[in-house]
């Protein structure tokens, strides 16, 4: 066994300042890919907070004149078959289509982790009874809840996500509570009962650590699920409707009139690569930042 | 085995019930009838539609009577073609859905636990690299684009396949399987990468090259097993999926199934219709669930059938 | 010419962090009718070797280098078809786990025809026949029905003698044994070590036998081949090694084996107080169809302070559990574990996280037992400021130094992360850690088996020194008599749950009552 020292970067004597987060996000701060996926996310966000001010036209402007036009000065995308001007709304699209996919994230990640870590902590009979519940929830149709949901109530941007976020808990769930059963059975956790630490204290400082690597690879799973299932909804109709837009309805649009005018397909298909992209390689690169193991010296 | 499944079945019924009943108070609490559209027709004409479907009757005894038929297995007229039931057009539309379904799933399987077992083989080379990128594309590629993208190639540029349709040209339900098959494939393929990387690592496996057999006999004979073992648990959701994507392929290759079915009669606040849909969609799924769950401990034998 | 020829071995491994040298120019030869024991700790390249020799290691990251000629076919550079030939057909396998080794989702029968289907194209009946004749030969009552089994149907011990049938079916010229029995339980062991030493001579064909344990080597190989990180530091009759070492490295590796008994600085000359721990009627089960499975039954115990208490038992008696029923990991269904006269079974959650600070507990596997997400300085101050040992920055920083001092880890890996660690060290920080708060119970749950005898030594002295610095009671968990009679004041032995003997360690090991502590010491290797 050889025992490889680790740089030592700091030379101050306070080593209790060795967090795992300063640690992680140092060695993120060396995995280019991650790093570049890390900005174009943020610039993409960033965008997408300030379309108001940013965007070159109003969402809603027609110039039925001008009808569709390639990409030109005026119009840096072109513009589609109602004169709209794309790179706007496409913009705007960014805003809905990054909020039901950060959102609707945010509200499984919460509701799951819970469940799960209450499920594969406490176990037992507990641990049986909800995740029946989990399997039974699985087991349903919940695209056809969704679409009935905004058949019946309308399309509604808070009932959107909140529907999706209610879908996409489950799996997480599933994986926290997979997660916290095989870190629970380590020594280590015995340990920490041996030291006196609360079950709580226990959660939080030597459970959750250990199962954010698949966490958070499946948050980044996740988002781009939940933009899809947005587009999803928006190509049958039952989604955001134009002049409002996302990135599903600029690219379902785009894709009815592909061979006249591919721009409309083309750079909205690309924004959402990108960001498809950006989000895995963040992904990956997080799950390794976090894992000490994997550490290149 | 039969025990378990009828068990597994008989556990399934309160859930059905729920679903049912969540549906049906569901599509009877939105706004709007299932006679909106026609918005000319006058009062006392509305009034007998509504007579006839028995949409006057207070809410609890149409849910009553609704229940009463179900369990006769009728799922009731259709409120939007009048001359129809619904079991009647579920039976036109489910075969062929299922078909599709079945089809895709097929295109998924062959090519995706294909795919996972070559990336597998040699992980972190070219050889993993490239079928895990176009796995990576498959998924990010929803349905609704690649399916107008094969039609373009294979059905106008090339014109070797029918744009549409449903059996009633040679070859018309190539692409339609291939649209909906693509993105489970991309799914299937990195699980069973993952899988297969895991069982290459088991000891087993190298007892197995020490007895001298060859790579394939190892990855057949040995490995398959193991690491398909989370494929055979996506399967359940995995056919739900596809159910529900083929609402999508069904719409863009316009194809008469269950999916478009639903779709319109989604649009068209046809109650009994939608209701009949879920009913008929809810149970596929719980089936098919507890099939999956079948074959993965059936395939292990360190788990045993229990509930 | 021999049957196997090795020389000039050399392989390196290329990794992120370089070319490491794992196995540097080692050369041997086997003939038939003889056992070559290779020998050495952890990390010092005889698996990596034996692997090698069969091609089964993954190249790149391994790069192999020298000849290997087994009976005039050199094996490290035929083709791969020539090489599966002699694979399974001429040379067989075992390994050290036959749990993992075995395929889970395949019958035993299957697995051990197998090689005899592919090799000879053997018609299944024949192979089935040929296959209840090795299983009966290999040992195992009732082959028709153990046939269909599957591995987890089977106990260890089986397992092992399947994966033995698996390799002999093809009547190989050569066998590699890579640590067989290890991963068993001693009288176990015996059998097996004795099984593959008739085998060997009865079939008159060569064997290579890996192991990390001399005592092992000593019992079955003709000749034996030291190791020591990819070197080879002695070679010799087997007889000669042990009499006479030429190499320090052997000598030490021989030195390092606990021998004798406990030294007398570490022996109290005054009675202890009596009853520091008590345990009555302690009962443990764990749920289980159809019937509760009870792993401890009705154990009274008591320990005095400053006491160590060697529990000695085979896998599945119940040690880990009355164990970790002492600093209440698991509880108890019926009995009493008292603690200084207080009782430690009536304590609610509360009054049970302050009451941890007087009992702390080491466990196996060091490379479980520490948070990987935790660097060292995290780990050992975590108690500290848990129990409010060290209330400023400044104490906390003293004190978790000072520990590691005294636990013989240098203050600049404070910042590292444990899997930068040996088995030893990070041994080390989980002592650090349990005498962190001061404690005056230690449960030690087989501290040193994960560890190489050289380290094994060195953390046994350790606990030895600190028991006695600061008057902590232990009890002792191991499985290796040779260990505890190092250790132990006094020694308990379990089996099936029960305490069948307690006495004073060398009175009780000298003169067992109890037959089941007879078998214990018959199978005792050295």
């Amino acid at each position: 066994m050889t025992t490889t020292q680790l740089k030592n970067t700091h030379s101050n004597s306070d080593y209790g300042s060795y967090s795992l987060w300063r640690e992680a996000s140092y060695r993120l701060k060396k995995n280019t890919m991650a790093m570049l996926g890390f900005w174009t996310l943020l610039a993409l966000f960033a965008i997408a907070a300030c379309t108001p001010w940013l965007a070159p036209y109003a969402y809603e402007n027609q110039n039925l004149a001008l009808g569709a036009s390639p990409p030109s000065a005026q119009h840096l995308l072109g513009t589609d078959i109602h004169g709209r001007d794309l790179l706007t709304r496409l913009m705007y699209g960014s805003r809905v289509s990054l909020l039901v996919g950060f959102a609707a994230t945010a509200v499984s990640l919460v509701i799951g982790i819970l469940w799960g870590t209450i499920a594969g902590y406490i176990g037992g009979r507990i641990d049986a009874v909800m995740m029946r519940i989990v399997d039974i929830l699985y087991a349903l149709p919940f695209m056809i809840f969704i679409i009935l949901l905004m058949v019946v109530f309308g399309r509604s941007f808070l009932l959107l996500f909140l529907a999706i976020g209610l879908v996409e808990w489950l799996t997480m769930a599933r994986i926290v509570r997979a997660q916290v059963l095989s870190v629970r059975k380590q020594e280590y956790i015995d340990a920490a009962i041996v030291t006196g630490l609360a079950h709580w204290q226990i959660i939080y400082r030597h459970v959750m650590p250990n199962i954010l690597g698949p966490v958070i690879v499946y948050i980044t799973l996740t988002i781009p699920s939940v933009i899809l299932l947005e587009s999803f909804l928006s190509f049958l109709g039952l989604g955001i409707q134009p002049p409002q837009s996302s990135w599903g309805v600029l690219i379902s649009r785009g894709v009815e009139s592909m061979e006249e005018y591919p721009w409309l397909l083309i750079f909205p298909g690309l924004t959402l690569s990108i960001t498809l992209f950006s989000l895995n390689f963040l992904g990956d690169g997080l799950r390794d930042a976090l894992d000490p193991r994997t550490a290149k010296n | 085995m039969l025990k378990f499944f009828a068990a597994r079945l008989f556990q399934a019924i309160p859930v059905l019930f729920v679903v049912i009943t969540a549906t049906f108070f569901l599509v009877h609490s939105a706004p709007g009838g299932p006679f909106d559209a026609e918005k000319t027709l006058p009062a006392e004409v509305l009034d007998n539609l509504n007579a006839r479907y028995n949409l006057d009757d207070p809410l609890y005894k149409q849910y009553l009577s609704y229940m009463g038929n179900l369990v006769q297995g009728d799922f009731g007229p259709s409120f939007r073609y009048s001359n129809r039931s619904v079991t009647e057009m579920i039976l036109t539309g489910l075969p062929i859905t299922f078909e599709l379904a079945l089809y895709a799933m097929l295109i998924a399987l062959i090519i995706g636990v294909s795919a996972g077992i070559v990336a597998s083989i040699k992980p972190n080379t070219a050889q993993d690299y490239i079928p895990m990128s176009l796995a990576m594309a498959g998924i990010c590629m929803p349905s609704f684009l690649m399916g107008p993208l094969l039609v373009l190639i294979f059905g106008i540029s090339l014109d070797w396949l029918p744009v549409s349709g449903w059996g009633y040209a040679p070859g018309d339900k190539i692409l339609p399987a291939i649209t909906l098959g693509t993105g489970y494939a991309a799914y299937i393929a990195r699980l069973t990468r993952g899988g297969m990387i895991e069982v290459l690592g088991q000891d087993y496996i190298r007892t197995a090259k020490a007895k001298g057999l060859p790579t394939p006999t190892i990855i057949y004979r040995h490995a398959l097993r193991g690491g398909l073992a989370p494929v055979l648990a996506f399967l359940g959701p995995a056919f739900a999926g596809l159910l529900a994507g083929s609402f999508v392929v069904e719409t863009i290759f316009q194809i008469p199934g269950l999916g478009r079915f639903y779709v319109q009669a989604a649009f068209n606040r046809d109650y009994t219709m939608i209701l009949g849909t879920t009913i008929l969609l809810s149970t596929l799924i719980v089936v098919f669930n507890i099939l999956s769950d079948i074959l993965t401990v059936w395939l292990n034998p360190r788990l045993t059938l229990k509930d | 010419m021999s049957l196997l020829d090795v020389s000039a071995l050399n392989i390196d491994f290329n990794t992120r962090e370089g070319v490491i040298n794992a196995v540097n120019s080692v050369s041997f030869t086997v003939d038939r009718g003889e056992t070559l024991g290779i020998v050495g700790e952890s990390g010092s390249g005889k698996t990596v070797c034996c692997n090698a020799l069969m091609r089964l290691l993954p190249t790149p990251p391994a790069a192999i280098k020298g000849r290997a000629v087994f009976d005039g076919v050199d094996l490290l550079t035929s083709s791969e078809s020539r090489l599966r030939s002699i694979r399974g057909r001429r040379i067989g396998m075992i390994f050290q786990d036959p749990m993992t080794a075995l395929n889970p989702f395949m019958r035993i029968g299957q697995q051990i025809m197998e090689p005899l289907q592919l090799h000879y194209k053997t018609p299944k009946e024949l192979a089935r026949k040929k296959t209840l004749a090795i299983l009966q030969e290999v040992g195992i009552d009732k082959p028709e029905q153990r046939l269909d089994c599957y591995a987890h149907e089977l106990s260890g011990g089986m397992r092992q003698r399947v994966m033995i049938a698996m390799a002999l079916i093809t009547e190989p010229d050569l066998l590699i044994a890579d640590e067989p029995t290890t991963a068993l339980d001693v009288t176990t062991q015996a059998q097996i070590l004795a099984l593959l030493n008739e085998l060997q001579q009865r079939r008159n064909i060569a064997m290579i036998f890996i192991s990390h344990d001399l005592h092992v080597i000593k019992k079955i190989a003709t000749r034996v081949l030291v190791l020591q990180k990819g070197c080879m530091v002695e070679q010799g009759r087997c007889a000669q090694v042990f009499a006479a070492p030429q190499h320090d490295y052997t000598k030490s590796l021989l030195d390092a084996i606990p021998k004798g008994k406990k030294p007398t600085r570490y022996r109290h000359e005054q009675p202890l107080a009596p009853n520091f721990l008590s345990i009555t009627n302690a009962s443990i089960s764990f749920p289980a169809k159809p019937t509760p499975n009870l792993a401890v039954k009705d154990v009274s115990l008591s320990i005095a302070r400053g006491e160590i208490l060697g529990l000695v038992g085979e896998s599945g008696c119940g040690k880990t559990s009355l164990a970790q029923s002492l600093v209440r990991l698991v509880d108890l269904e019926q009995g009493e574990i008292k603690l200084k006269n207080k009782s430690l079974t009536s304590l609610n959650e509360k009054q049970l996280r302050l009451a941890r600070k007087d009992m702390q507990m080491i466990f196996q596997d060091p490379f479980a037992s520490l948070n990987p997400r935790m660097s060292i300085f995290e780990i050992i101050a975590e108690p500290l400021k848990l129990h409010g040992l060290a209330t400023t920055k400044r104490s906390l920083n003293e004190k978790v130094l000072a520990l590691m001092c005294e636990v013989g880890l240098e203050a600049n890996w404070a910042h590292q992360y444990p899997h930068q660690f040996s088995g030893g060290q990070r041994q080390r920080v989980a002592i650090a850690r349990a005498i962190a708060v001061e404690p005056q119970l230690i449960i030690a749950d087989e501290p040193v088996s994960a560890l190489d005898v050289t380290i094994q030594a060195q953390i046994l002295k350790l606990l030895l020194d600190l028991c006695w610095q600061y008057s902590i009671s232990m009890i002792f968990i191991s499985h290796d008599l040779a260990v505890v009679r190092y250790v132990a004041d006094r020694i308990a032995v379990m089996q099936k749950g029960q305490i069948v003997e307690l006495g004073n360690t060398e009175a009780l090991l000298t003169n067992p009552q109890h037959s089941y502590t007879k078998t214990l010491l018959a199978a005792r290797l050295s």
